[in-house]
């Protein structure tokens, strides 16, 4: 097996300096009955040039050549700059353990202390962690510690939040005592102050909201944040797409931030891995679940870093720690942070002013044929379009020209009818969105006089 | 003018600064296609919510990133350079051909809603890899969704407390013994459930007469690590699976040492109910320094109601698809599948060892681990004379009586080129020094492994000092870990 370093004269040699006649006698302590005495039945042993072989062929099933999408809702398609990949290809950050031993891993550990930064300067918050697996683990983990910092159990919760990030909250949430109370949606897609306003009681442990919100929408997260802290309650906001911060305001009113980053510079690799991260106030930080790096100098005096406050976790703290995380990000932190590096300031700017504008132009001919909803609120790259037809359907004979249509959202808000949220990027061509657009129209001229289809066969 | 002559100490590599300390307004790394729509009014579309100042973020040229990070990466150790003895981490090479395929467009480019259609190659990674778990651990029923052990831990048992309440049978305690990772009773916790510890016996073992009496049906399951931190097969397992039955207890077990069972032996064989697998450890897949990890979570039929949803399955047209009816299942514990591209990575490792490789791999995993032990038996005391599977643990026994423990001995090895073995777990060897080789290791590098384990037991006798203020030779000496969290500089600020 080539990826194991051992003539057989290594192990026989290996062997008697054991003691034993045979590597089964090393085996010995797994009882007899349990052994297993056959191959196990997975695929042969395969050359290199076959396991490329057979995974570029499942690329191929996976839509390798359908290069427009529109396509967003938590995973964002945005340009990679290409030293990303170069950079975390080196064996020394692709190859390396946690950081626990400083001394052999300050890389690591000053390049989390970068990400941290720049989180903490994006979200205007004043610290951030190390990261969590993902934007929905890191808003239910957020909202746990609000839990605890607040010492109240009961949680509101916007319904434009993502809806699996709402699910995932609502596992964690149902084994810890934990009530939630989800709001609807008012006429412009955003949380009603009113019903707010309403649902905040003394029990409130916080408020969860995304801003953009799931259908690309801007919340009042000010006016949200004024509501909550008036009752003791404190508000969580969550961001799926990060890009959004180079041109929104943060949400500087907000007592945790819970980011999805995956938009800086991590792939879109079918849902994962993606790029969590909790920032907050400084004063909470102790509540905070994740890695932190801090720094530090060594003997001599020279700035250095390490893993610190480490009494939070679990392999310190065990059943007390504040959470149950052990890995971090670290790999997908390191693309977000040289993301954020080459964009930097301006850049990143410039990126998001981008996707406004292919956003506005795209919703704004989407308008002239079918209805974009929710327009009455400020928006940054995602909008909501109601067709006539199940989008569906004209999804499917826009795939047949290579375009990746809207998310249709019956499955998450059957309410809206035939509505999808679309999504455009920096890498959503002109040509794509008027092609688009064309389907749109065609399907909104076509719809009255053409016999009903079958949406549920075609959409598949 | 004449510059006073400066003698060169460092090179300017070591002494790389914070990337915001290089940057300065107007230098960029970056350019944008031109818009092809037109451009827009951002204080009309955003009002209030328009963004004037992105903060310190930096401003630097291409190169000088590359240079940066590239100098950073110098300051790290790596599998790459050298053996990782690290216990119960599992630093095992991470085939490059892993990190191709999963880089492949399409796969890499693939969005998580797009119609399954067009997904059916990600689909059929996702079939392919649970298929190959489940012969490999011997259990029938799997998700692949949880991100990484933790929370494949937390999947676990909240399938564990559905499966009771289904019974009408809500249990309040999860048992765990005294030699388990940390995650372990977080997790309980996280999941509501009271811990209850297990202690283990003089062999390093479940002791099963004291499962016996604290068994009842209060217990919902037993989280057991097999082989246990020690590196200990626990042989009584069938034991311990019969007690935990026969009070309707479930058996659970984590999986992060299972890189010394495949091939040989299956969980699902010797009574386990249900059990994560760490593919960051078992399965090759990089560490990245800290994650991302995967939790696969594989379990017996009578559990497959609860999985998280989705599921994969195959529709009657033959295509693959996910299933989202599940009304019995414990709800989502991610976003979207799981951290697909470690799928690919694990399946591609599969794939490159076949049965032959995956059974000599653990076997070379349990070899190599023998053969330190063989080697430092009598210069380090071993608490637990027991055989041992993948790891060895030592304490620092003989060491301490001139005053140096397990953490220095660690930092020294550093200076002999390898990085430090676990330190001080599990908790139940006091000093202990926790050793994995794992399959990857020549018997080149493990006997200089071993020669400068001896090495070092020489210079804590001639002069601990030298050890005790180790390591010497990294670009930083130990750092002041008290000092970073008495007073936490979390971020950095520009001065003044």
């Amino acid at each position: 097996m080539r990826y194991l370093p051992k003539s057989p004269a290594d192990r026989r040699a290996m062997l008697n300096s054991i003691g034993v006649r045979s590597i089964d006698d090393l085996f010995a302590p797994i009882p007899a009955e349990y052994r297993l005495n056959r191959d196990l039945k997975v695929p042969r042993q395969m050359a290199e040039a076959e396991i490329v072989d057979w995974f570029r062929e499942r690329a191929r099933e996976t839509g390798a050549d359908h290069p427009a999408t529109f396509l967003g809702a938590g995973a964002y398609y945005h340009y990679r700059p290409v030293i990303i990949d170069a950079l975390i290809s080196r064996g020394e950050f692709l190859t390396a353990y946690t950081p626990y031993q400083a001394e052999v891993s300050q890389g690591t550990l000053q390049a989390i202390f970068e990400f941290q930064t720049m989180i903490s300067e994006l979200t205007g918050m004043e610290v951030a962690n190390a990261s969590m697996y993902d934007g929905s683990t890191a808003a239910t983990e957020a909202v746990m510690m609000a839990a605890r910092l607040s010492r109240r159990r009961s949680v509101v919760v916007a319904r434009t939040v993502h809806p699996e990030y709402r699910e995932v909250l609502s596992t964690y949430a149902a084994h810890q005592d934990m009530p939630l109370v989800t709001l609807p949606y008012g006429e412009s897609g955003r949380l009603d102050l009113k019903d707010l306003e309403r649902a905040i009681t003394e029990e409130t442990a916080c408020v969860l909201v995304q801003s953009p919100n799931f259908f690309g929408t801007i919340e009042d997260v000010a006016a949200v944040a004024e509501l909550a802290h008036r009752k003791g309650a404190l508000l969580v906001v969550a961001i799926a797409e990060a890009v959004s911060l180079g041109i929104l305001e943060p949400p500087r009113q907000a007592d945790i931030v819970a980011l999805e980053a995956q938009s800086f510079g991590v792939p879109l690799g079918f849902g994962g891995p993606y790029c969590g991260v909790i920032a907050t106030r400084m004063q909470y930080v102790r509540q905070m679940p994740g890695r932190l790096v801090g720094q530090t100098t060594d003997r001599k005096g020279k700035r250095g870093f390490v893993l610190t406050l480490a009494t939070r976790e679990q392999h310190i703290r065990r059943e007390k720690a504040t959470s149950n995380i052990c890995t971090n990000q670290a790999l997908m932190a390191l693309m977000a942070t040289i993301f954020m590096t080459v964009y930097g300031k301006a850049g990143l700017e410039e990126l998001a002013k981008q996707n406004l504008a292919k956003a506005a132009y795209a919703a704004e001919q989407c308008g002239k044929h079918a209805k974009v909803l929710f327009s009455a609120a400020p928006r940054f790259h995602e909008f909501v379009v109601q067709t006539s037809e199940d989008p569906r359907a004209i999804n499917n004979r826009m795939l047949g020209h290579k375009i990746v249509g809207g998310l249709p959202l019956k499955k998450f808000y059957p309410e809206l009818g035939n509505a999808a949220l679309w999504c455009c990027t920096e890498m959503t061509t002109r040509t794509a969105i008027d092609t688009a657009v064309g389907f749109i129209a065609e399907s909104e001229r076509s719809v009255k006089s053409a016999p009903e289809t079958d949406a549920e066969e075609v959409a598949r | 003018m004449k510059h006073p002559t400066r003698k060169a100490t460092r090179h300017v590599n070591q002494n790389e600064g914070l990337v915001f300390e290089k940057s300065s307004p107007g230098k960029t790394a970056w350019k944008l296609p031109p818009l092809d729509v037109p451009e827009v009014d951002t204080e009309r579309l955003l009002g209030a919510s328009r963004r004037t100042d992105l903060g310190n973020l930096p401003e630097v040229s291409e190169i000088e990133i590359i240079r940066h990070f590239t100098r950073l990466s110098t300051w790290n150790y790596a599998i790459d350079l050298g053996m990782y003895p690290l216990g119960s981490c599992t630093m095992k090479y991470n085939p490059r051909v892993n990190e191709v395929v999963s880089r492949l467009e399409g796969l890499a480019n693939g969005h998580p809603y797009q119609p399954e259609k067009v997904s059916q190659g990600a689909l059929r990674i996702l079939k392919t890899l649970s298929e190959c778990l489940l012969e490999i651990t011997g259990m029938e029923a799997i998700t692949l969704q949880p991100a990484a052990g933790a929370q494949g831990e937390l999947t676990g048992l909240l399938m564990v407390r559905a499966h009771h309440q289904t019974k009408g049978d809500p249990r309040k305690k999860i048992l765990i013994p005294d030699s388990a990772h940390g995650t372990n009773p977080a997790t309980a916790a996280t999941v509501g459930y009271a811990v209850e510890n297990l202690k283990s016996n003089a062999q390093g073992m479940v002791d099963v007469a004291a499962l016996s009496a604290q068994m009842n049906e209060e217990v919902a399951a037993l989280m057991l690590t097999n082989p246990n931190t020690l590196g200990i097969f626990e042989q009584e397992i069938h034991k311990i699976a019969d007690i935990m039955h026969a009070k309707g207890g479930l058996l659970y077990m984590d999986g992060a040492n299972m890189n010394a069972l495949v091939g040989k032996v299956r969980p699902g064989d010797f009574g386990v109910d249900l059990m994560h697998l760490n593919l960051h450890k078992t399965f090759s897949t990089p560490h990245g320094g800290g994650g991302p990890g995967s939790g696969p979570v594989a379990v017996k039929q009578f559990l497959e109601p609860f999985l998280p949803r989705p599921v994969v399955i195959t529709q009657p047209d033959g295509t693959l698809g996910f299933d989202y009816d599940r009304p019995r299942s414990v709800g989502r514990v991610r976003a979207f599948y799981g951290n697909f591209g470690m799928f690919v990575r694990a399946l591609a490792y599969i794939f490159a060892n076949g049965p032959d490789g995956l059974r000599q791999t653990t076997e070379d995993a349990v070899l190599n681990a023998n053969y330190i032990r063989k080697g430092l038996e009598g210069t380090y005391d071993l608490p637990y004379p027991t055989p041992s599977m993948h790891e060895v643990v030592f304490s620092d026994k003989l060491q301490a009586k001139q005053g140096v423990r397990t953490m220095d001995i660690a930092k020294r090895l550093i200076d002999y080129g390898f990085h430090p073995y676990t330190t001080a777990f599990p908790l139940i060897v006091p000093g202990a020094l926790m050793i994995e080789p794992s399959e990857s290791e020549s018997k080149e590098e493990l006997d200089l492994f071993i020669e400068a384990m001896r090495s070092i037991t020489e210079e804590v006798e001639e002069d601990p000092e030298m050890v005790l203020s180790a390591p010497h030779t990294t670009r930083v000496s130990r750092l002041d870990e008290v000092a970073a969290a008495r007073n936490p500089v979390l971020r950095w600020k520009p001065q003044g």
